[in-house]
């Protein structure tokens, strides 16, 4: 990792950190990168191809291009204690890294491209893109690796809760260490999307959500945690806390803010407080409360680009299509269960009719018979994991991310508000100035001008404002679109992966009573 | 004596072993089963139909051969309980393995009982099996004589007779392993049905899911809407193959070892109606004893021939009983053997086909791009 020595900040007089180019446009600390675009209206539609080398908006979070490998504990088991203490990041991690060579031409193209076409740039933001450009072809990834494990139960009776081993392995030279971990409960996790939903999503960015808060699943564990239902609700949750923070880090944007940094490094966080309104339904609510605000909104939004209904559109139809999806996996998943049980049941009747057996051989093949339907029972039990772990959380991630992307398309419409309000009150206060000019009251004409001007300012600012958030939700769209049809093919396989696996075991073990069978006389 | 017995003779012009019940036909609110058997002169097939109630109708015949001595010490093939059209829940759940969407089971049953029959060296003597299987005469509807076979959920007394005292400790053994047997038999049957019902369960599921998600495949040039569709568009390939894989292994649990749980659970339950047949001639055996023996001087003479003849037949029933349970035993393990391999054979073959067409699918998905 050639990173972390190579990556002298640009001399950017507003940052301190070294930034990975572009993300910067997302990062409220700096608003230096802007200016390029003031003359940019029409957002270009970001092309993901490796053919175009587009404009000037194409840089850096598209060379991210993001291998994330999420939730892989799939198929393996179905414990609580995720002790895989020396091999924490084998499975758990998100590499950003380049994507292929082809791309990697087409970034050297954009190189050249951007460097011309930014003529009237300052300089200062020249040397950055072609640096980071020339950078990330040098190193092949920059990681940071991030594992939620050891789910540990502290205190007790209804005050109890569940702390996480958050582990961050990282090269980037914003962190203080190279590997770190913490302990961090679940509020922790509600806290720091309440932080970064209200400072990021201002930017158009896509906050992944966190997981469901739920009060039947925590109050059987603080009662205890013993049984395999607690068992499997500390599992899950696990698992889904390490999926939200890979997709966190995995966000160039996100990984930049500080609350998460803070999150990931600082020994002791303080307890976040109103995150009942934060989570699982609470979230979906809350999004769903904001679009309705906003479809409540009297000045309609006149869309000069369609790119944006018709995207909301699909998102909308892609979430009922994920929805109804989920409900046949509920349904898979508790017949498989069912399935086992029954499995078991039988095996059981079945070593009864063994024993009552006289005929030795006869006897000994249907004992045989009570163990294989005994082991059918076990794969039946890991299918029903795999089923579960696999698809029915891939489907619930996609459903608030979804959920999370309605959000980023209203905070656009609430910035076009913001922009149109504005504009009116500006023309208020011309009004209002004309109406000074004819009545002529010079001291108060002179605060009306300096209204004006302030909101002249005002104006272009949040146009400004307007413009970049719709360049990012495209961004973020297109990025996320490209994420999920990974993330999907990546858990397909691994699904498949664990099926073939099953089904070989099942081969042998019909292979083993073959001979049994065929041995009765 | 009764060496005969022994040789399978067979008293039918068709080949016993090769009955098939080959198809069943629905006539409005009534079934016919198409039994096809090839002529022993190998001249060609006969092709009768007949409905549950022939059977029935044979099955009484069969029962009410009094002249036969000991024909109460026989192990009846049992026949399978009638399944109407349109029946309950609650009989077609009592049918078990044989009340399944699936007619052929139930085929493969009657199948079965044919054959036995047709096999028995005492039954295959009874022209009405000839007839049955032969003639496209229909079987006539007059009842069969009253026969005393009373069905042991039929028996007032049953329960009492059941526990009755042997008197032949290979009876009393042979009496106490058939109940354990047919308890346990009849819970594996059970059981093994209730894990069928939910693979079918299963299966369906799969299909929805499969057919859900050709919901999610949009239309237009996008490439990650495509990469996003395409995915979808196998993955639903995969669940088909996933559902055909279960619906495979719910029918090759069905065919096999369900019809040969269901089978030997109604044959331990036709060897228990022989024994307790067995007992209640027992019985009247030991309540003749003590009228003859209470008998006053005037009836000694006719209770004395009542106990000769009560003992005589008991005798005989025994004797039969004997050699029916030592061919039970033969038979019943063979066909508990031949299920058992079979079930393996499908299921080994099942799972091979599936392992292939999952690593297809893999090979697909690893290949995308």
């Amino acid at each position: 990792m050639a990173a972390s020595s190579d990556r002298n900040p640009p001399p950017f007089p507003a940052t301190e950190e070294p930034e990975p180019g572009l993300g910067d446009m997302a990062d409220g600390d700096s608003d230096e990168g802007e200016d390029i675009f003031v003359n940019n209206r029409n957002p270009v539609s970001v092309s993901r191809g490796v053919s175009q080398p587009d404009r000037v908006n194409e840089e850096p979070p598209d060379l991210f291009t993001e291998e994330e490998e999420p939730d892989s504990t799939a198929a393996k088991s179905n414990g609580v204690q995720s002790d895989e203490d020396n091999d924490l990041f084998a499975e758990a991690h998100v590499e950003l890294s380049t994507d292929k060579s082809g791309s990697s031409a087409a970034r050297k193209e954009l190189c050249s491209s951007s460097a011309s076409s930014f003529t009237q740039s300052p300089a200062a933001l020249q040397p950055t893109s072609l640096e980071q450009l020339e950078e990330e072809e040098a190193t092949d990834s920059f990681d940071v690796d991030v594992a939620v494990t050891n789910p540990e139960k502290i205190g007790d009776g209804m005050n109890a809760y569940v702390a996480y081993k958050v582990s961050t392995r990282t090269s980037l030279p914003m962190f203080r260490n190279k590997a770190f971990s913490v302990r961090r409960r679940f509020s922790d996790f509600l806290g720091l999307y309440e932080k970064l939903s209200v400072k990021q999503s201002l930017h158009g960015c896509i906050i992944p959500p966190p997981p469901e808060k739920s009060v039947v699943g925590m109050t059987k564990v603080k009662v205890g945690m013993d049984d395999p239902s607690s068992v499997e609700f500390v599992e899950r949750r696990r698992s889904a806390l390490e999926r939200y923070l890979q997709r966190v880090v995995s966000h160039p944007s996100l990984l930049q803010d500080p609350d998460v940094r803070e999150f990931l490094e600082r020994e002791d966080l303080p307890r976040a407080v109103n995150t009942q309104t934060l989570s699982g339904a609470g979230f979906l609510k809350m999004i769903n409360k904001a679009s309705d605000s906003i479809n409540k909104m009297t000045i309609k939004m006149n869309e000069s680009d369609t790119w944006f209904e018709d995207k909301f559109q699909e998102v909308e139809t892609e979430e009922q299509q994920l929805r109804k999806l989920n409900v046949v996996v509920d349904s898979l998943v508790n017949h498989r269960k069912e399935l086992c049980g029954n499995t078991a049941v039988f095996a059981k009747s079945m070593a009864m009719l063994g024993n009552s057996e006289d005929n030795t051989a006869l006897s000994r093949a249907l004992s045989q018979l009570a163990e294989v339907e005994d082991k059918m029972e076990q794969l039946h039990q890991e299918q029903a994991g795999s089923d579960f772990f696999i698809f029915a959380e891939l489907l619930g991630d996609y459903i608030r991310l979804l959920g999370g992307v309605r959000g980023c398309f209203d905070q656009r419409m609430r910035a076009w508000q913001r922009w149109q309000e504005a504009q009116n009150t500006l023309q208020k206060k011309r009004e209002a100035e004309a109406k000074l000019l004819w009545a002529n009251k010079p001291d108060k004409l002179q605060q009306a001008k300096e209204e004006i001007t302030e909101w002249e300012a005002r104006v272009t600012q949040y146009e400004r404002d307007f413009d970049r958030i719709g360049m990012t939700v495209r961004k973020e769209v297109l990025r996320f679109e490209k994420e999920k049809a990974k993330d999907f093919k990546s858990q397909i396989i691994k699904y498949l992966e664990a099926m073939l696996q099953s089904q070989q075991r099942l081969i042998k073990f019909w292979e083993a009573f073959l001979p049994e069978a065929k041995a009765i006389a | 004596m009764m060496e005969e017995v022994k040789e399978v003779t067979s008293f039918l012009s068709i080949h016993g072993q090769n009955i098939k019940v080959s198809e069943v036909m629905q006539d409005g609110d009534a079934l016919t089963f198409l039994i096809i058997s090839q002529k022993l002169s190998g001249t060609g097939e006969y092709h009768v139909g007949r409905t549950w109630d022939d059977f029935e109708w044979l099955q009484q015949h069969l029962f009410s051969r009094e002249d036969v001595p000991g024909i109460q010490g026989v192990i009846f093939p049992p026949l399978p309980a009638k399944a109407p059209v349109n029946a309950s829940a609650k009989v077609m759940k009592q049918l078990g393995f044989l009340g399944l969407e699936d007619w052929r089971p139930y085929c493969k049953a009657l199948e079965t009982f044919l054959r036995q029959v047709a096999a028995h060296s005492i039954l295959s003597k009874n022209k009405a099996v000839e007839g049955f299987l032969t003639s496209s005469e229909p079987t006539g509807r007059q009842k069969a004589r009253k026969n005393i076979f009373n069905r042991l959920s039929q028996a007032v007394d049953g329960m009492r007779k059941e526990g009755h005292k042997d008197v032949d400790e290979f009876f009393q053994t042979e009496r106490d392993h058939n109940l354990i047997l047919t308890g346990c038999t009849k819970i594996a049957a059970e059981k093994f049905l209730d894990v069928v019902l939910t693979e079918q369960k299963i299966a369906v599921a799969y299909g929805h899911f499969a057919a859900s998600l050709h919901l999610c495949v949009e239309a237009g040039e996008d490439p990650n809407k495509q990469a996003f569709s395409r995915v979808c568009v196998k993955l639903s390939e995969v669940f088909d193959s996933m559902k055909k894989n279960m619906a495979s292994v719910a029918e090759n649990n069905v065919s096999t070892l369900g019809l040969g749980l269901d089978l030997e659970s109604r044959y331990q339950e036709a060897e228990k109606e022989m024994l307790f047949r067995r007992i209640c001639k027992l019985v009247e055996v030991e309540n003749a004893r003590r009228n003859a023996e209470k008998a006053k001087p005037v009836k000694k003479t006719a209770m004395e021939e009542v106990k000769k003849a009560a003992e005589t037949e008991f005798e005989h029933i025994s004797e039969v009983a004997k050699l029916e349970i030592a061919q039970f035993e033969g038979a019943r393990v063979e066909m508990l053997q031949r299920a058992l391999v079979q079930w393996c054979e499908k299921q080994l073959l099942t799972a091979k086909e599936s392992a292939d067409r999952f690593n297809q699918h893999l090979q697909v998905f690893r290949g995308m791009a």
